[in-house]
């Protein structure tokens, strides 16, 4: 058992100003394991990650590796590297601007014989590797014109297509559809198999469960327990990262049903985005909550962004409470009425160097217009109760957002939509990075919402968190609406229209 | 102790040490440089010298601050700008053509006006490269840092054209009867003006948003073209403000060193202010203190009798030494200490 460890980390401790993120945490993978590393918003995941990589110096604490003499110290990504640890973080950091070949090979390009760039044999490479992923995309693309979910991908494949020993993936299923995952999962097991340890983070439960060998449960920074999957089924795994007895699948469903007959909010009507969405049409009433689902890549995001206005729509036209609207740019659609939050967190959500509070206010201040400032107290105000509401967990309400942990930020950039009060809330994946309580919490706020009349688009890669708060589900294949399902909302009936099987 | 700490956190606390630093320096070397007099009715000493020369830096690094906050890039046509507003305003006032007049052919009001405008009209040139056609600030403004100087020369029918109307002196030097040099004056009243306005309104934060990622800024409602063009103009403005003080002072437009190198002053006093210079957050308040530091060093060199040959030499070491204090590795290595210093304090705790 002894020779099997990998990597151990004993006694880590990490302060930053006001904040004790880590305290003598500890974390142990063994070669051939792929080992869950588990806790709330803020436990300190990510962190832990980042002092073994070397993103962060730990305040002390020691990090031994197998066949690496010492108490090793990386300081930076390049060192772990060098010893075999290769790093999928929480945030995608690629280049946007660089091709996808170019993303995968930076650093390690092959070179002719003369020593340049070899682009073809790189675009070859990547192309190859991108397939091992069963992912057919134009490699020399920027990677910027891909989703989210791609980028994922993509940063994926970069990790595995190097050898290492260790291989750790920060919550990287978190915007990847079921059979992303599952391709995931394939590549995961192959690794194991070959002897490389995988630490990985997720808030899926199932997924744990399905992969995982080992479970590391931490707390506030602290470690809590280390089990095999074994032991440690699904109410005792939560009840450990929580601190408490907590019921996540306790059935929770809209029950309000929007009547067929409500008043209708929206209409769209042949609204389309060259390029990426071709004309659709569209209708949610008063106090309905509207799912729409497909596969990556499907046209989702692309939808809900012609929509509000993130993307101009080229055709078609949409009413709201019976008014023609015309969207330039997304204020105008503010004024009239929706939020919509953003799948990518990092690039369309936050304002990284602003505090909590700024970044919750912003839209709401935006709506009012630069000459009607909200007073400061009533700025105060609002963060603190978004900030008890969604229990999101920040040392103040003046730390830079970006100094929060990865789901913590996903509530202040909810806190922002909320604190504006809209008729139509547009929320493509909300519970992105969200720990299992806090998710509970937001479909619950969410149904409680559209009670209270407001008309919510919901977009999520997790099917069952749709079928426990919509009413109604669009379908979307390739780009095109192909058809919605508004009775027998099952599991079974969703995944078969997704898939497109015409029978 | 640990109010001390309180007190070095602040972000404004290296900008202030530093000003105070080359204060202490003048403290041992030269106590005379913080002796005031009045002669002639009005204010003398070294002192009062900074805070009078240093109007121009301190007007300029207002609007700097403001476009390297947005755009995280710098404007760097400041300097040819001032003198292009210089022009303009001497050109109004003695008419076309006239090489030196002591009577003035429209209100001194409607010339200042002129020159200024023009300084804004420059901004949103600017502006508009920067903001929708999305050209890098620097290539941007490197128009205007070419061609404003010789746009001013035509405006001066190639020629230095002087102003001997007295009033017109008023804003560069003394208002009859009041010691105080009225640029003093004119860099609060600007100074007053744009932190209101930062205040009153959200300007602020939305300029920082648009700064620290234009792409969320304006899914959440912010026009961020809008954002960055009104930052340049207010910058333009600026500009043709301290090009009206600088012009007033020698009663004349001299279009080839109204300004020159003003820009490099500008761009340091926003670094000085611990702002950094990849935009988002900023500090006007330490920008200005970084402004007058700036002018306090020369004049401190200038007095300490270094050749003004030199001056440049002492200046660049001078900078180098402040801006590795405020650096963000310096500050890291310092934080890490404190940090390491918690976590024992706690663990023997
Ligand atoms: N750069 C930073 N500066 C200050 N505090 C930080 C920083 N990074 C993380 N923290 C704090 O450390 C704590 C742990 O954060 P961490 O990102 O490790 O959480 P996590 O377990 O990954 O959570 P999530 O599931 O939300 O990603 C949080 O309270 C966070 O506020
Ligand atoms: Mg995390």
């Amino acid at each position: 058992m002894e020779n099997d460890e990998l990597i151990t980390m004993r006694d880590i401790t990490k302060t930053f100003p006001g904040v004790i993120a880590l305290d003598h945490a500890q974390l142990t993978l063994r070669k051939g394991e792929i080992h869950a590393l588990m806790g709330e918003n803020g436990a300190g995941k990510s962190t832990i990650i980042k002092c073994l990589t070397g993103v962060y110096d730990r305040d002390s604490g020691e990090v031994h590796m197998e066949g690496v003499e010492g108490n090793i110290n990386c300081h930076s990504t390049e060192d772990a590297q060098k010893i075999g640890i290769a790093t999928v973080y929480q945030e995608v950091n690629l280049c946007p601007n660089l091709t996808v070949a170019e993303n995968l090979f930076i650093g390690r390009e092959p070179r002719t014989k003369a020593g340049f760039i070899d682009w073809k044999q790189m675009n070859r490479n990547a192309k190859k590797v991108m397939d091992g992923l069963e992912i057919s995309i134009d490699v020399t693309q920027t990677l910027e014109n891909y989703s989210i979910a791609i980028q994922q991908m993509v940063a994926i494949a970069r990790a595995v297509d190097r050898d290492c020993r260790a291989l750790i993936l920060d919550e990287p299923t978190s915007s990847l559809d079921d059979k992303e995952v599952e391709k995931l999962f394939r590549v995961m097991r192959q690794l194991r198999d070959k002897g490389v340890g995988i630490i990985f983070v997720t808030h899926f439960l199932e997924q744990v469960y399905e992969v995982c060998d080992r479970i590391t449960v931490m707390r506030n920074g602290a470690f809590v327990g280390e089990y095999t999957v074994a032991e440690l089924p699904r109410v005792k795994l939560v009840a450990a990262m929580l601190g408490k007895d907590f019921d996540d699948l306790a059935a929770i469903k809209n029950e309000t049903m929007a009547s067929a007959d409500g008043e209708v909010l929206l209409v769209c009507d042949g609204m389309s985005h060259k390029g990426t969405i071709k004309p659709f049409n569209f209708k949610i009433r008063k106090g309905e909550v509207v799912g729409i689902t497909g596969l990556l890549g499907s046209g989702r995001s692309e939808m809900v962004r012609c929509i509000y206005g993130a993307d101009k729509s080229q055709s078609g036209k949409e009413t709201m409470k019976g008014e023609e609207l015309k969207i330039k740019a997304p204020i105008d659609s503010i004024r009239k009425g929706m939020g919509y939050l953003p799948d990518d967190r990092k690039a369309d959500g936050c304002i990284g160097d602003l505090s909590v509070r700024e970044n919750i206010i912003l839209a709401l201040q935006a709506r009012q217009g630069m000459f009607h400032t909200i007073p400061r107290a009533k700025q105060n105000e609002i963060a603190d109760e978004f900030i008890r509401e969604l229990s999101i967990k920040t040392p103040s309400r003046e730390t830079a957002l970006k100094q929060l942990s990865g789901g913590n930020q996903q509530k202040v950039i909810i806190a922002r939509w909320l604190a504006t009060h809209p008729d139509l809330l547009i929320l493509d994946e909300p519970t992105r990075g969200i720990d299992i309580g806090t998710k509970t919490e937001i479909q619950k706020m969410i149904l409680k919402l559209a009670g209270e009349g407001m008309s919510v688009i919901f977009i999520s890669s997790e099917i069952e968190e749709m079928l426990r708060t919509c009413s109604r589900m669009c379908v979307m294949r390739d780009g095109e609406k192909v058809g919605e399902i508004d009775h027998e909302l099952t599991q079974e009936n969703v995944m078969k229209a997704i898939a497109g099987g015409d029978n | 102790m640990k109010n001390l700490k309180k007190v070095t956190k602040q972000q404004l606390f290296l900008p202030i040490f530093c000003l105070f630093l080359v204060l202490l320096v003048n403290l041992f070397k030269d106590p005379s440089f913080f002796g005031i007099s009045i002669n002639n009715g009005v204010l003398y000493g070294r002192i009062i010298d900074v805070l009078n020369r240093g109007s121009e830096i301190a007007i300029l690094a207002v609007g700097q601050t403001l476009v390297v906050a947005v755009s995280a890039g710098t404007d760097i046509s400041v300097g040819s700008v001032m003198s292009l507003a210089a022009c303009g305003t001497c050109m109004v006032l003695a008419g076309f053509g006239v090489n030196t007049t002591s009577t003035i052919q429209v209100p001194l009001i409607i010339g200042i006006l002129f020159g200024v405008a023009l300084g804004g009209l420059c901004g949103a040139f600017n502006g508009a490269l920067v903001a929708k056609l999305k050209i890098q600030p620097m290539v941007a403004t490197l128009i205007l840092y070419t061609a404003a100087r010789a746009i001013g020369l035509l405006f001066c029918n190639n020629q230095i054209t002087y102003i001997r109307y007295e009033p017109y002196k008023y804003l560069g030097n003394f208002l009859p009867g009041c010691p105080i040099p009225t640029p003093i004056f004119v860099t609060i009243a600007v100074i007053i003006v744009v932190m209101l306005f930062l205040k009153k309104t959200a300007l602020g934060t939305y300029i920082q948003s648009v700064g620290i990622n234009s792409r969320a800024a304006k899914i959440a409602g912010l026009n961020s073209d809008m954002i960055c063009f009104m930052c340049y103009l207010i910058c333009g403005i600026c500009a043709g403000m301290a090009g009206m003080v600088a012009s007033s002072r020698i009663y004349c437009a001299d279009s080839n060193n109204i300004g020159l190198n003003y820009e490099l002053d500008a761009i340091l006093a926003v670094a000085l202010g611990g702002n950094s210079l990849g935009g988002g957050r900023f500090n006007m308040t330490g920008s200005i203190i970084g402004a007058y530091t700036i002018q306090a060093i020369t004049t401190t060199l200038l007095a300490m009798g270094v050749s003004t040959d030199q001056a440049p030499v002492v200046k660049a070491i001078i900078v180098i030494l402040i801006v590795v204090v405020q650096s963000p590795v310096f500050k890291s290595w310092l934080g890490k200490r404190q940090a390491k210093r918690l976590a024992l304090s706690k663990e023997a705790a």
